[in-house]
């Protein structure tokens, strides 16, 4: 039974959280939009340009590059960490002390930080000393990650899945642990093929967690930064430079504050509308037919 | 310690969850709220604690107003559906909490906490964790820490729905010994009217937020002042028919004529419903005036010492609640006969306005 | 269709069982017969889930055999045997429409589109599932999916048998009723073998031609309702059915007369002859409440009982009795006067139970 009250006292009770996010989101965000509509030359002289850095950055073709790029990127990474998380969750043991050691290894690149697990394959990937780079030499591929932007390209994807694939995985392990047997022994029942229990039980118990996987994914993956910077630098040429490091050369390097601020917004708004879709996609699916009206 | 509650409203979004219910529960009395679900009982139950406060009417203890004092100000005590206790606590330490908080001495403690313990037959068992008990062990362990304290006022709500039959039995009875000797007022909520008649005391019949009747239980349940009511508090419900007076006979469904008999012959000709509990009609004619009807069985359910057996034909459908087990064929032909000195007739509004002259008083 | 039998059938969780205590289900011998609606009924703990869990193939017994029409199926799966089952909670593929649900276990097996149409569609006319065909599993109410999932055992043409365990927990008080009724249509129209498993009488005795009543391992009784009622074949049979249960009165003769406690009984010459034959300490005499006769005055051949507590039940009323130290029960109609302090009881011989060491023993009338 429904017994809210309504008392708007209540209200006061959100008043520390609004506060909160006020100084940790809001008031930054503010100081990058006042950025963004003006030139500042000094801390006295300034002047109002409107939209005007807002067209540049989207007219800019180096980022509308960097910006496919990033798109290119994060779709390829999840479309390779989806299914493959899904497959090892699939695989880990059930139960007994297996099950907690395959989960303490396959945790285990999660824990690594992030320029550390740049550097790691940096020295992984080198022809003179790292095991990979040397092994492919061996092997008689000219494996090199300065010079081929597709060798670039498809290491960097490599890392991105080894260092995230095992989020998705304990997801959906999680969400696998929580379907009943009974589900599985109606299966057998009914002598569903191993595919049917995938495709009927077990996928969609598991939804609701790969929405929050794929959006954690994507938001993380647009925003790739320290990995590629430390292992490619962005190279060879500008092949492997994503949206965050064009970013960070242009408000950094060339200290431009107004177009990168616009850049910033831009950037904000795009991932806000791909998780949007996303997630609205994703729920359309669950929905019964006749709720649609159709 | 007398509790009141005068004229209570309680809605929600405009929409009223509880309407117009005045209530006055005696010092040391137990109060049964019966109603089907969603009829308000949590909702009241909720007020009467000071969980929320309603939106009109006053809440009066020993007639003082505590409408807006919060449960944390009042001495309540409250039992779930479910079986909530400190996961991490030992039964004793379970039960002595409440005392705890309230800041009473040690040895006081122990005291009471083994004397609710040996109350409620758990005495054995107070070294142990919850989850290492039955579930019908755990709800007394909830009642300990329930009845520990001394409460103003204890609320259960259904607390016996997660226990099998033979436990909810066996905890109806005990309830009823342990509240005869304690002094303060208990409110307990069920759906069930077997519920509400085994455990005594006093029954306050709910229905969509509102109050229909009050009354020693046996009363309600034997002179119900609507049909709304004769139907909550009968399972199962009273069976209805549908009559017409006139003259010295009634017709039931323009179809089957009856002579009126002593009892009811001074009803005015009109359309009456009439109403018979299950349990009256009966398989052998036991007077004259019995009314016979012939039908076929839908369908016999038994349960362990007593058989419902569901009749129907084309006009009518009757239920009929047999002592024994008695097997049934459905579609097989039974003659049943319904006592007319045990009929109860209710205007067309559902007023009642005959009650059998025996009702309740054998 | 199958005919289910337990041959010498035995359960230990345990891998090296020495004493009765250590086995879930000590060994049992029964037929359950093709057609046949059969219920498991005891309380939790009692061994019925170990039970329906052999049946259905989950778990493989440590003795005895399982018998699906003669043969053994001891070690078969449960997809092998055949079975269908409704769990205690729905289960129901929720992605599918229930349509797809109900056409799901045929299509698993390859069976034609047409002839998976004509079975869904009888299936779902029966169960009264035809308006939602095309709806979402996942959007159904607990009692519509606890049909679908029951419908998906229908509409196999090879099943041997349903198996039903606690299908009605998690149903709303007042749709019960229809679905047990339901559930007694559909084993009437098909003639498929049911077992059932719960822990209410009503659900039992209203379901099942017979019940296998279970406490602590054992089948004690294996009759149908009326049986279990009029003549239970064990104390906890006697307890367990019924509300309240069978009264059971520890007796003894001394001095030529059946005494309880220090009230002597009127019991009959039958009963006795018997009690003098017996060696056991243990001896009980049962006897219902209803057939229990309490009279507010005295009566010849009554014995003098002191009133502990009346219960009204409206249209009846339940007497709590002590009886030379033991309470009894005794159920009154509302038009029978009642006695306030004071009763006379007179036990009727026919429906006196005698129970040598809890089980009963027939005492021959002459």
């Amino acid at each position: 039974m429904n017994n809210k009250v309504y008392n708007n006292r209540a209200w006061w009770l959100i008043l520390p959280m609004l506060l909160l996010v006020a100084f940790s989101a809001i008031i930054p965000l503010m100081t990058v939009v006042n950025y963004s509509v003006q030139d500042v030359f000094d801390a006295h002289t300034r002047f109002f340009t409107g939209t005007e850095w807002f067209r540049e950055t989207l007219n800019d073709p180096t980022l509308q590059m960097a910006l496919l790029r990033q798109f290119a990127f994060s779709f390829t990474v999840l479309a390779i960490e989806v299914p493959l998380g899904i497959g090892i969750a699939l695989l880990m043991p059930k139960r007994g002390w297996q099950a907690s050691a395959v989960l303490i290894l396959v945790t285990m690149p999660l824990l690594i930080p992030w320029n550390v697990v740049g550097s790691i394959w940096q020295i992984f990937t080198r022809g003179d000393i790292g095991l990979m780079g040397w092994s492919l030499r061996e092997l008689g591929y000219g494996y090199n990650i300065t010079r081929s932007a597709t060798d670039a390209w498809g290491t960097i994807v490599l890392m991105d899945v080894w260092h995230w694939t095992p989020l998705i995985a304990l997801l959906s392990y999680s969400g696998l642990r929580s379907i009943p047997d009974a589900y599985y022994q109606a299966a057998r029942i009914d002598r569903a093929s191993q595919w049917a229990v995938f495709r009927y039980i077990q996928l969609p118990k598991l939804t609701n967690v790969l929405v929050i996987g794929v959006l954690l994914r994507f938001m993380h993956s647009f925003m790739i930064y320290a990995e590629p910077f430390v292992l490619t630098g962005g190279g060879p040429g500008s092949s492997t430079t994503f949206l965050s490091q064009s970013l960070t050369t242009m408000a950094i390097g060339q200290q431009d504050l107004g177009p990168s601020a616009a850049f910033s917004i831009i950037y904000f708004l795009i991932i806000l509308l791909v998780c949007w879709v996303f997630y609205t996609a994703i729920m359309n699916l669950q929905k019964d037919k006749q709720e649609r009206g159709v | 310690m007398s509790l009141t509650l005068e004229d209570i409203d309680l809605s929600v979004g405009g929409e009223p969850y509880i309407s117009g219910v005045s209530l006055e529960l005696q010092p040391g009395s137990f109060n049964v709220l019966l109603g089907r679900t969603l009829a308000g009982k949590t909702t009241l139950m909720r007020l009467m604690a000071g969980l929320d406060s309603p939106s009109g009417g006053r809440v009066l203890m020993n007639g003082q107003d505590v409408t807006g004092v919060s449960v944390r100000h009042r001495n309540v005590s409250m039992v779930y559906q479910q079986f909530i206790n400190y996961p991490s606590l030992s039964v004793y330490d379970n039960i002595a909490s409440p005392l705890k908080l309230a800041g009473v001495a040690r040895r006081e403690i122990d005291r009471r906490v083994r004397e609710t313990a040996e109350m409620l037959h758990i005495e054995h068992l107070l070294e142990r964790l919850p989850l290492e008990l039955s579930g019908g062990q755990q709800q007394r362990t909830a009642m300990g820490r329930a009845l520990v304290k001394d409460a103003d006022i204890v609320l259960f709500d259904e607390p016996l729905v997660n226990l099998d039959y033979k436990l909810r039995e066996e905890f109806r009875e005990e309830l009823r010994a342990l509240f005869n000797e304690r002094h303060c007022i208990a409110v307990y909520a069920t759906t069930e009217p077997s519920e509400a008649l085994a455990l005594g005391g006093h029954t306050a019949v709910l229905h969509e937020g509102r109050l229909l009747q009050y009354g020693r239980s046996e009363d309600v349940y034997h002179r119900p002042l609507t049909l709304q009511t004769a139907e909550l508090f009968s399972e199962p419900p009273i069976n209805v028919l549908h009559g017409i007076v006139s003259g010295n006979e009634v017709t039931f469904d323009r179809q089957v004529h009856f002579p009126l008999s002593d009892e009811l012959s001074r009803l005015m000709p009109g359309e009456y419903r009439f109403g018979v509990r299950p349990a009256h009609v009966s398989l052998t004619r036991r007077a004259d005036d019995d009314i016979e009807v012939t039908m076929a069985v839908d369908m016999a359910e038994i349960s362990g010492s007593e058989t419902f057996l569901h009749v129907a034909d084309e006009r009518f459908h009757l239920t009929v609640h047999l002592e024994g087990v008695h097997e049934f064929e459905p579609g097989q032909t039974v003659t049943l006969y319904i006592p007319a000195h045990k009929v109860y007739a209710f205007d067309r509004q559902g007023a009642v306005v005959h009650i059998p002259v025996h009702a309740g008083r054998a | 269709m199958a005919e289910i039998t337990l041959k010498g059938l035995a359960h230990s969780y345990l891998p090296d069982p020495q004493s009765p205590e250590d086995y879930a289900i000590r060994e049992m011998d029964h037929v359950w017969h093709q057609g046949g609606a059969f219920a498991l009924l005891g309380p939790s703990g009692c061994g019925k889930s170990t039970l329906l869990n052999i049946i259905s193939g989950l778990l493989e017994p440590s003795g005895g055999e399982v018998l699906f029409d003669g043969e053994k199926v001891n070690s078969l799966s449960p997809e092998a045997r055949n079975i269908a089952q409704v769990f205690q909670f729905p289960v129901v593929y929720d992605t599918m429409t229930v349509y797809d649900n109900l056409a799901f276990p045929l299509r698993n097996v390859g069976t034609a589109a047409g002839r998976v149409h004509e079975r869904v569609m009888e299936v779902a006319e029966v169960l009264e599932l035809t308006p939602q065909l095309k709806r979402k599993a996942k959007n159904l109410t607990a009692d519509e999916k606890q049909k679908v999932s029951m419908g998906r055992g229908l509409v196999r043409e090879d099943v041997s048998a349903i198996l039903f365990d606690e299908p009605l927990t998690v149903i709303d008080p007042q749709l019960k009723w229809k679905l047990r009724r339901k559930l007694k249509e559909i084993h009437r129209r098909f003639n498929i073998t049911m077992v059932y498993v719960t822990h209410d009488q009503l659900e039992a005795s209203t379901f099942a031609d017979k019940i296998a009543v279970m406490y602590e391992g054992q089948v004690v009784q294996f009759g149908t309702p009326r049986e279990l009622f009029e003549a239970p074949n064990h104390t906890f049979v006697g307890y367990f059915i019924g509300s309240p249960g069978m009264n059971f009165l520890p007796v003894a003769m001394e001095g030529g007369r059946v005494m309880c406690g220090e009230a002597p009984l009127v019991v009959g010459e039958a009963f006795e002859k018997a009690l003098q034959a017996t060696s056991s300490e243990n001896v009980k005499l049962g006897i219902r409440p209803e057939f229990v006769e309490a009279h507010a005055t005295e009566v010849k051949g009554a014995t003098e009982a002191e009133v502990v507590d009346i219960q009204d039940l409206g249209t009846y009323a339940i007497l709590s009795l002590r009886l030379g130290g033991i309470l009894l029960k005794a159920r009154l109609d509302e038009d029978e006067p009642r006695p306030r302090v004071r009763a006379w009881l007179r036990f009727p011989v026919g429906r006196l139970g005698l129970y040598v060491d809890e089980f009963r023993v027939e005492v021959p009338h002459e």
